[in-house]
């Protein structure tokens, strides 16, 4: 098994483990992972609002260099690139004026985009390619014990939904389950927002729903949450201490990319999984399970 | 081909057509046409002036054949036909032109709306000569109606076709009638109480000589036609001879079994396997349920339910009835099913206790239901704050597109029960707008803003039970933006109630097509027109009537069901109908019996004749739907008033103009 790889820019700074967790990860389950040539910046969602033509053109960029490349589908770690790679696609198909405003610039620097190529999340590829059979095969840490709260983030399922249900999310239960963890189901923060890039401008409003999300996981007793996506991750986990600053808190809550717990339970080193970088220790993760 | 005199008549219709159409012009080219003798427009041919311009020119000018550009057939062709037959001339030597719908509502610009209306018309001046005279078809009329669903809608239609002497037969699918009223308290804006004002007619219906009541039996297939329809009816075993059934309940006292969620409670209690389902039911006559009656699923049991009913009503070895039975008319009046708010998972239903469904509400305010009338949550205490979501599976992409129309008003009706049970308790309502349109819908609406009730505008994003503050501890927490005020608010509440629109019954295509008409897109049972015919199907002789054409309120409902009722005694007080004659036949000479035709039919109107080795259509029951005439490889069946020739020449007079 091949598949394209879309890393995203957060991948090469904030969200450098979740690029090496997710290497390390499909390492394990023989799938191997081709790294786009020369791709660029998604624009993420924030300049869509203030550019949206340049943002589709920029976006389709990097799915016209897939195409150069002979592949028809790609796989994305990030929420937002997910959302809007696959968004551009979705545009393209059904306005041909920004088929044609968008196969203009890119005709600018001599590439043209067909909108053929599929933008593939990478929690679909485990689920529905690699498929949860073949995954819990290849599973030797399980997770027994362990309360994963899986967070999803808003742009996992929404607004498409293409593979998963828009507002109740579950193929990351599903994958966790899989793999023997206590799997919290009916966690109802599970899609709820991070704040996301609020956090630079309006850090108040970002560090209030954060504090929402981390008071939900402590209620359900998560012994870690688990995110599909850089922006996600480092709200929740990096912005802890400043939560527990304005809010009078005291959370402590490990929070991993959903790759590096699975690289974990498909026998991976947490060194090759990039654990030591968290801001939060995973140390009660890993006491937590068997070895 | 002899020659023939056609009067051609334009209608204006206002500046519906002549503001797009040069109506003028159009009159000079058809004065031109082959076989037309005279051309006129007029201002409104639907007038009486209009029409008589028709009669006076059969009859003076000597007319054969006439032509009525202006709109729809669906809309008029039944007033121009009756015109032609009053002046003298057989009815069905008269065409419609559709200028207005096909025309001039829906092209901009006025040349190409012009010539666009010549070839309409330029089409029936072509095939005109060709039409032949027809004759309706009369065929006799059975006097009786049957009433599908037993809820006000269906006793209301059936008390007052009862009243003028018709028999009727009211099938109802649950062991009573009722319906949803039956369940509610109380009845918006007036407060009366529900059973105090459906209780009477319930009982007048059961006690109706001219009624004969068919409960918990379904309809399972239908043939026939206008006027003579033929119903099956399965009458489900109760496994209790109602003829001795007092309706004591004894059974229900004895009966072991005794958890079984009841249907009439939302499962809020628990009834027996031998069952009553409420107090008040008509019949009240007990039934033991199949499912879950021990000697019915074969297990042990000591049958205390036997040793219980003095007059020896239990017969558990009673089966399923079929009944045969030939009706009139038909009036649907099936209803509604609550739209199931679980999919909404947003709001927690279903897991997270305390949060109910607007029916389970109406239950526990009930005096009669499950908490005596005592407005409690769970654990048996009083809310001390109530939220109440609006619009809960409505007007929503996901869900259902449509406003239910009786939500807002039932919202208002429980925030004042909860007012008046419980004063101290604050009530939150948290809505999209308030649709409060009926007839004292919005004094109740300013009533109940007097009444310290807090209305929130926004729809409620979420219901959770995730605290932040030690207020919210132990809450059920509600996530709404205030979009007066601007900001997003948490109410921390101790019940909270969905609003819930009401949806088709999850059979209601299924049962469309038992009787043969169809469904909207949103699923509620299609009216012929929606607003001119709204108690008519496209099938005559088959009504509809409350919430399973759309949702609506009980004043709506009653007010249908009495049209529905007056359409159905104006077709079953005549001892004839008279049919289209625009239906299909089969030369018996030509068809080769292949049967293709016979399964094709959806009306099951062509019988194969084995002594002449050949299918033939049932006159009566044909619709002219056309169908046998496109299946037929030999092209044998052929639609009066559609004959290939007539349509063929239509289509060169489009073109040749």
């Amino acid at each position: 098994m091949k598949y394209l790889y879309f890393p995203g820019c957060s991948a090469e700074a904030t969200g450098k483990a979740y690029d090496i967790s997710t290497r390390a990860m499909m390492e394990k389950l023989g799938v191997e992972l081709v790294e786009l040539d020369d791709w660029n910046c998604c624009g993420a969602t924030s300049y869509f609002s203030v550019r949206e033509l340049d943002s589709f053109a920029i976006a389709a960029r990097n799915l016209a260099i897939a195409q150069e490349m002979g592949d028809d589908e790609v796989c994305v770690i990030c929420n937002a690139c997910y959302t809007t790679l696959a968004k551009t696609n979705r545009y393209m198909a059904e306005d041909p004026r920004i088929f044609e405003a968008v196969n203009g610039a890119l005709g600018a620097v001599g590439r043209s985009y067909d909108g053929k190529v599929k933008v593939r999340h990478i929690v679909d590829i485990l689920v529905n390619d690699i498929g949860l059979e073949a995954v819990t095969e290849r599973v030797s840490r399980r997770l027994t014990g362990l309360r994963v709260a899986p967070y999803y983030g808003c742009q996992f399922s929404r607004p498409m939904g293409s593979f998963d249900d828009v507002q109740l999310p579950t193929t990351m239960d599903r994958l966790f389950e899989a793999m023997g963890a206590d799997v919290i189901t009916d966690f109802d923060a599970k899609t709820d927002c991070c704040g996301g890039m609020m956090m630079l401008t309006r850090e108040d409003a970002a560090l209030r729903l954060c504090h929402e999300l981390l008071t939900a996981a402590r209620q359900y007793k998560a012994d870690v949450l688990v995110a599909a996506c850089p922006l996600c991750e480092m709200n929740l986990e990096g912005y802890q201490p400043r939560v527990n600053k304005t809010y009078g808190t005291d959370f402590n809550i490990p929070v991993m990319y959903f790759t590096q717990l699975a690289g974990l339970a498909l026998g991976a080193d947490p060194k090759q999984l990039a654990m030591e970088k968290q801001v939060v220790s995973c140390d009660p993760v890993l006491a937590a399970i068997p070895a | 081909m002899a020659e023939e005199k056609i009067g051609v008549y334009i209608c204006h219709c206002g500046t519906n057509i002549a503001g797009t159409v040069d109506v003028e012009e159009v009159t000079r080219w058809a004065a031109e046409q082959p076989n037309v003798a005279i051309a006129r427009e007029y201002k409104y041919m639907c007038s009486d002036p209009g029409q008589d311009l028709i009669k006076q020119d059969i009859k003076e000018n000597g007319i054969t054949r006439a032509v009525v550009a202006a709109c729809s057939p669906t809309m008029h062709e039944p007033t121009f036909r009756k015109a032609a037959g009053d002046g003298g001339l057989n009815p069905y030597l008269l065409q419609m032109a559709n200028i207005r719908e096909h025309c001039s509502w829906v092209t901009i610009d006025h040349d190409a709306a012009t010539e666009k209306a010549k070839r309409i018309l330029g089409a029936q001046i072509h095939r005109l000569p060709l039409n032949v005279p027809l004759q309706p078809i009369e065929v006799p009329v059975n006097p009786n109606v049957m009433v599908v669903g037993g809820g006000i809608a269906g006793i209301e239609a059936a008390l007052k076709l009862a009243a003028t002497g018709k028999k009727v037969y009211l099938v109802e699918r649950d062991p009573s009638i009722g319906g949803h009223m039956a369940m509610f308290d109380k009845t918006f804006p007036t407060l009366d109480c529900a059973a105090c004002i459906l209780t009477p007619k319930m009982s007048a219906a059961g006690k109706e000589p001219n009624i004969e009541m068919l409960a918990y039996s379904e309809v399972t297939q239908v043939d026939g036609y206008v006027g003579n329809f033929k119903v099956k009816v399965k009458k489900k075993a109760r496994f209790i001879d109602t003829d001795k059934c007092t309706g004591c309940a004894l059974c229900t006292e004895a009966c072991v079994v005794r958890k079984v969620p009841s249907e009439f409670d939302m499962g809020l209690s628990k009834r027996a396997a031998a069952y009553i389902p409420f107090p008040q039911a008509v019949p009240l006559r007990a039934t033991i349920d199949p499912t879950r009656c021990l000697t019915l699923t074969g297990k042990k049991c000591k049958q205390p339910c036997v040793a219980a009913c003095g007059p020896e009503a239990i017969d558990f070895e009673q089966k399923d009835e079929e009944l045969e039975l030939e009706v009139g008319a038909i009036i649907m009046a099936t209803g509604f099913q609550l739209w199931d708010p679980t999919p909404e998972t947003r709001y927690s239903y279903g897991k997270l206790d305390n949060v109910i469904s607007s029916l389970e509400f109406e239950r526990i305010s009930n005096a009669s239901g499950p908490t005596g009338g005592h407005i409690v949550c769970k654990n048996g205490e009083a809310p001390k704050s109530v939220a109440i979501l609006h619009c809960v599976g409505s007007r929503d992409d996901n869900h259902q597109e449509f406003c239910s129309r009786v939500c807002c008003m039932y919202s208002l009706k429980f925030a004042h029960l909860i007012k008046e049970h419980l004063p101290e308790t604050e009530v939150y309502e948290c809505y999209i707008d308030m649709r409060t349109y009926g007839k004292g819908y919005e004094e109740f609406y300013k009533r109940l803003m007097n009444e310290s009730v807090h209305f929130i505008r926004g729809r409620a994003a979420e219901v959770s039970a995730v605290a932040l503050s030690p207020e919210e501890q132990g809450e059920l927490v509600v996530k709404v933006e205030d979009t007066l005020l601007g900001i997003t608010r948490r109410l921390p509440v101790d019940m909270v109630i969905l609003s819930s629109g009401l949806a088709p019954r999850a059979d209601a295509k299924a049962t469309s097509q038992i009787f043969g008409f169809g469904c909207s897109s949103n699923g509620f049972f299609l009216e012929r027109h929606p607003k001119l015919e709204p108690v008519s199907t496209v099938t005559d002789g088959i009504f509809i009537a409350g919430c399973c054409q759309y949702p609506k309120d009980i004043p709506d409902t009653v007010a249908q069901a009495g049209a529905a009722a007056a359409g159905a005694l104006a077709l079953v007080d005549n001892a004839t109908v008279k049919v289209e004659p625009t239906i299909s036949y089969i030369d018996p000479e030509k068809c080769s019996g292949c049967h293709i035709c016979v399964g094709l039919c959806p009306h099951a109107a062509i019988q194969y004749n084995a002594e002449k080795d050949a299918a033939e259509v049932i006159e009566a029951a044909c619709k002219g739907c056309g169908v046998c005439v496109a299946a037929c490889g030999s092209g044998v069946p052929q639609q009066r008033g559609y004959l290939d020739e007539q349509i063929f020449a239509e289509i060169e007079g489009a073109l040749v103009v």
